[in-house]
């Protein structure tokens, strides 16, 4: 009986670190996976929609983003508060956005170009004219794949 | 017992820990842990201008016809609506199977058609394609778990392929006109 009292008694021993690394490599691993780079600075302001079907987009590396709204309060002063397009890391115009999926296009091999999807970031606040147009512009260059970005959620939590 | 490698000093990592948390906190910072969600759509060709646009083997009662103007008010098949009963709506003429004379025929060849002014707000017109959605969702998951006994999400992809012909999500958009911004 004693052998089990006899380690009882004297100062609790300090936890053991020596896993630590392990713990903190294995966090890190996982966010190393994770982790995409953001690629462009927004230059617009984008508050997505709310939508309740909203799907995953499965493959990123696919994906050639339109983004559209007012530009940040920053840049206001300069560029005014109009709705914006942003490609890259630029304003633009509506007649670069052919030229802009040539490169998208180019960007990629020929079997991935086919499948290209576009993805409209826009914000909730605009209007569809600006979306039209785009639309418009898209068909144009024979880009058919579109998906509007959206949040998931509830859509009528926004609306009045 | 002498240690065996005694010119080899062993490498103290001890400070594995801090250097492992230095990289783990800058991925921390960096990481945005966004996906990529939206509504996906299929755009039509642009028309050709030297082909007539044949409507004829078109019959108006499978049409359902969504309009919204500028200030985002809805006329659903020359009615308006409210776009809580979009969905109801429009579940209803897609599975009519014919038996109320002014809504579609059959699933296959029900069309929604949906057109937008220039100055209805984005945000609307994605309500509008989110609750189209949800209605032609529904309908097959109906189907799916009549059938199959599962959603839809779950079947495979040869099962999918059966309930999307039963239910084909045929949604079209007028070509764009300028309705607001001329009056």
């Amino acid at each position: 009986m004693s052998k089990f009292k006899k380690k009882k008694g004297g100062s609790t021993p300090g936890i053991s670190t020596a896993s630590l690394p392990d713990i903190v490599f294995m966090l890190l691993f996982f966010f190393m996976v994770t982790t995409v780079m953001r690629e462009t600075t927004l230059l617009v302001d984008v508050s997505m929609p709310k939508a309740s079907e909203a799907q995953k987009i499965k493959r990123k590396n696919l994906v050639s983003y339109i983004y559209v709204g007012k530009p940040t309060k920053r840049l206001q002063s300069v560029y005014g508060n109009e709705p914006r397009i942003q490609l890259n890391d630029s304003f633009s115009e509506i007649d670069d956005l052919q030229e802009f999926i040539a490169s998208e296009r180019e960007a990629r091999s020929e079997e991935e170009a086919k499948a290209l999807i576009n993805s409209i970031k826009a914000d909730s606040d605009i209007k569809m004219g600006i979306i039209t147009d785009i639309k418009q512009e898209l068909r144009k260059s024979q880009s058919y794949k579109i998906n509007y970005s959206t949040k998931r959620g509830d859509p009528t939590a926004g609306l009045n | 017992m002498a240690r065996s490698g005694r010119g080899v000093p062993e490498i103290n990592a001890g400070s594995m820990a801090d250097i492992a948390f230095l990289l783990l906190i800058f991925f921390l910072v960096t990481t945005t842990m966004d996906i990529d969600t939206g509504i996906a759509r299929k755009l039509p060709p642009m028309p050709d201008p030297n082909q007539e646009i044949d409507n004829s083997q078109l019959n108006k009662r499978n049409i359902f016809i969504v309009l919204v103007n500028q200030f985002d008010q809805l006329l659903v098949n020359e009615n308006p609506m409210d776009i809580s009963q979009l969905k109801d709506a429009a579940k209803q003429f897609i599975d009519n199977n014919g038996r109320d004379p002014s809504l579609s025929d059959s699933p296959d060849k029900a069309i929604v058609s949906l057109q937008n002014d220039r100055g209805t707000s984005y945000e609307m017109y994605i309500q509008i394609q989110n609750e189209l959605t949800t209605a032609y969702r529904e309908l097959r998951d109906d189907l799916s778990i009549k059938t199959y006994g599962t959603t839809y999400e779950n079947l495979d992809n040869e099962q999918r392929k059966k309930v999307r012909k039963t239910y084909p999500q045929k949604i079209s958009e007028a070509e764009p006109k300028n309705v607001g911004e001329d009056i």
